[in-house]
């Protein structure tokens, strides 16, 4: 018998098809339509910290160097009051083999298949991810496809995404690129089905374990390198995974008091679904286009319960801008000696400034670094941004519009963050939670969830539930 | 094929390597229009729905062909795959970009900050 292969016939069987190509049975974790039990799945549907890192050393994946940013460090004391100015570590993630903290997304996946019996693995990503699961994949001797949206209507590739696809099939894996749109779910699932993968999505409970160790292994370095804990972890928050996955490593590390802090590029006022806008940005990834969809509602994912779930880990969330992002990348190459991707120095951008509101005595970890190259690569592309009608000039970063004009900052002290509202994103939680789920009365333990998955109070949770017109247990 | 690539060609002179035919195992570029202007998602942008969802596929050809003619390839994981062919032996032109003046002066800027100005230097 010949599958419907049309668009809505594939969607309809979306459900079955991921069920296979999981690997997990997801209504094991329900405990109503709208809560789960997200610490029993992370539980028995992951592997422990002990068995990943087991897994990642087969594959050499993890034990980067933690290095300490003196002259950036120096510089951000030189524009803070007296007594301010944190030491800064940076995780030099893009020393895995692929170039990204994302082998650490990668390995357990690829291990899980391989240890299942799927032939290969497949992923749909614009990211560093496709690299990782493509090396990952040639390590372990399984076949791999990786599913990226590239090019808009004109054919013009964004210059990130194109680098991204030859690494990945530098690796031996064969790359199905698409132009711009949310369909590109379609093509991943008729892939899915017509070779019987896993798909190793990055939200799975396997993707957040891999980057436990991230978390985990700054936490021995740094106390190994001050003797102390780290007070604040600036983490690049997209999809959620890198900020849920570092967190949870830093509690099982005993560093439950250490500040979790995601940083996004703004690209507010940009479609992410739109062709025209496609190449009118500079950032593919780290930006709020992902860090606030995928805070605000998680469960958007290729997975029926997503694992990465940044409202429960986020204790602050801040932005700032494409042109602040590109004078770090500067900052690290002609100061210390890193020339690193751009998008990954996100969180640095965010830890610069930050550091000035923290003491001198205190520790602020930069958690990841990406690998560069030609199309990765701050004159790639702000070439490729002025190629593309956006205006490239110096002055305050304030000005940024992003899409229009991207503005380097002219001195380091003009380097700053905008506050994200987490209880604005918390609202927004709850009325998508009522939305996507249809509820239209809630249960007592669905509020202790929805309070757990929004970090809120029960107080909080009720109020906006009763405001939302949702009926309440008496 | 690609316009950016297209145009890089046109721009290093180099027409002559945009190659019309394609031998039966020669490294090949094919694209498939996956979805119609119509029939795009309903939650995509006006911009988006008036455009095509379009894929490209790199692999082996199984036949002689010229571009634009319909094609079967194998991937490198041994995937077959249907479609227009689009380029032979396509090329990867991305690259590092233009110098870019902006970012000339941070280095110098910040070591004379740091350092005054025997750090400039």
């Amino acid at each position: 018998m010949t599958l419907d292969r049309s668009y809505k016939a594939v969607m309809d069987r979306r459900n079955e098809i991921m069920k296979r190509a999981l690997g997990i049975d997801y209504t094991e974790f329900d405990l109503s339509p709208l809560a789960f039990d997200y610490d029993g799945m992370m539980a028995r549907a992951g592997y422990t910290l002990d068995e990943v890192r087991k897994i990642q050393r087969e594959t050499g994946v993890g034990n980067t160097p933690l290095l300490e940013l003196k002259n950036v460090t120096a510089l951000a004391r030189k524009m803070a009051p007296p007594g301010k100015g944190a030491r800064i570590f940076i995780k030099d993630e893009s020393a895995n083999l692929s170039g990204s903290f994302k082998d650490r997304r990668a390995s357990v996946s690829v291990y899980h298949a391989k240890k299942m019996g799927y032939p290969g693995v497949i992923a749909a990503t614009s990211g560093n991810y496709g690299a990782a699961v493509a090396s990952q994949a040639a390590m372990r001797g399984l076949k791999c496809i990786v599913v990226q949206e590239v090019f808009d209507s004109r054919g013009v590739g964004q210059p990130e995404i194109v680098e991204k696809g030859r690494k990945c099939e530098a690796y031996g894996a064969e790359v199905v690129q698409l132009s711009v749109g949310p369909e590109l779910f379609y093509v991943f699932l008729l892939l899915l089905e017509e070779t019987g993968f896993l798909n190793a999505s990055l939200y799975t409970p396997f993707g957040i374990a891999g980057v436990e160790t991230l978390g985990y292994e700054l936490a021995e370095q740094v106390r190994e390198l001050t003797g102390r804990k780290p007070d604040a972890v600036v983490v690049t928050h997209a999809g959620g995974g890198n900020v849920t996955g570092t967190a949870r490593g830093l509690r099982k590390a005993g560093c439950s008091d250490t500040r979790v802090i995601g940083v996004s590029v703004d690209l507010s006022g940009l479609h992410m679904a739109s062709d025209g806008d496609f190449n009118r940005k500079s950032f593919t990834t780290g930006h709020t286009g992902f860090g606030v969809p995928f805070t605000t509602w998680p469960d958007r994912a290729d997975v029926p319960r997503n694992a990465a779930r940044p409202l429960r880990y986020l204790d602050r969330y801040v932005t700032v801008t494409q042109g602040e992002v590109f004078y770090v990348t500067e900052m690290l190459a002609q100061l210390e000696g890193l020339e690193r991707g751009p998008a990954g120095n996100t969180s640095l951008a965010g830890a610069f400034a930050i550091a000035q509101e923290m003491n001198e005595d205190e520790i602020l970890v930069v958690q990841e670094t990406e690998y560069t190259g030609a199309g990765k690569h701050p004159t790639a592309q702000l070439t490729f941004a002025r190629d593309n009608g956006v205006a490239v000039r110096r002055g305050d970063p304030r000005e940024n519009l992003p899409g229009k004009s991207i503005v380097i900052p002219t001195h380091p002290g003009q380097l700053g963050v905008v506050e994200f509202d987490l209880d604005q994103a918390r609202r927004s939680y709850l009325r998508n939670a009522v939305k996507n789920t249809g509820v239209r009365e809630v249960s007592r333990k669905d509020i202790v969830f929805l309070a757990e998955d929004s970090r809120a109070s029960l107080e909080f949770v009720r109020e906006q539930l009763r405001e939302l017109g949702v009926k309440l247990p008496g | 094929m690609l316009q950016d690539q297209e145009k890089s060609l046109q721009l290093l002179g180099k027409e002559e390597l945009y190659l019309v035919e394609g031998k039966a195992g020669d490294w090949v570029q094919v694209r498939r229009i996956v979805l119609q202007p119509g029939q795009r998602a309903p939650q995509v942008p006006a911009d988006t729905q008036a455009v095509p969802l379009i894929m490209l596929v790199k692999g082996f050809l199984q036949h002689d062909a010229r571009i634009g003619e319909e094609v079967t390839i194998t991937t490198v994981i041994g995937r077959q795959v249907k479609g227009e062919l689009v380029a032979v032996n396509p090329t990867y032109d991305h690259n590092y970009g233009c110098p870019v003046p902006e970012l000339l002066v941070i280095g110098p800027e910040l070591r004379q900050i740091l350092w005054g100005e025997e750090g400039a230097k």
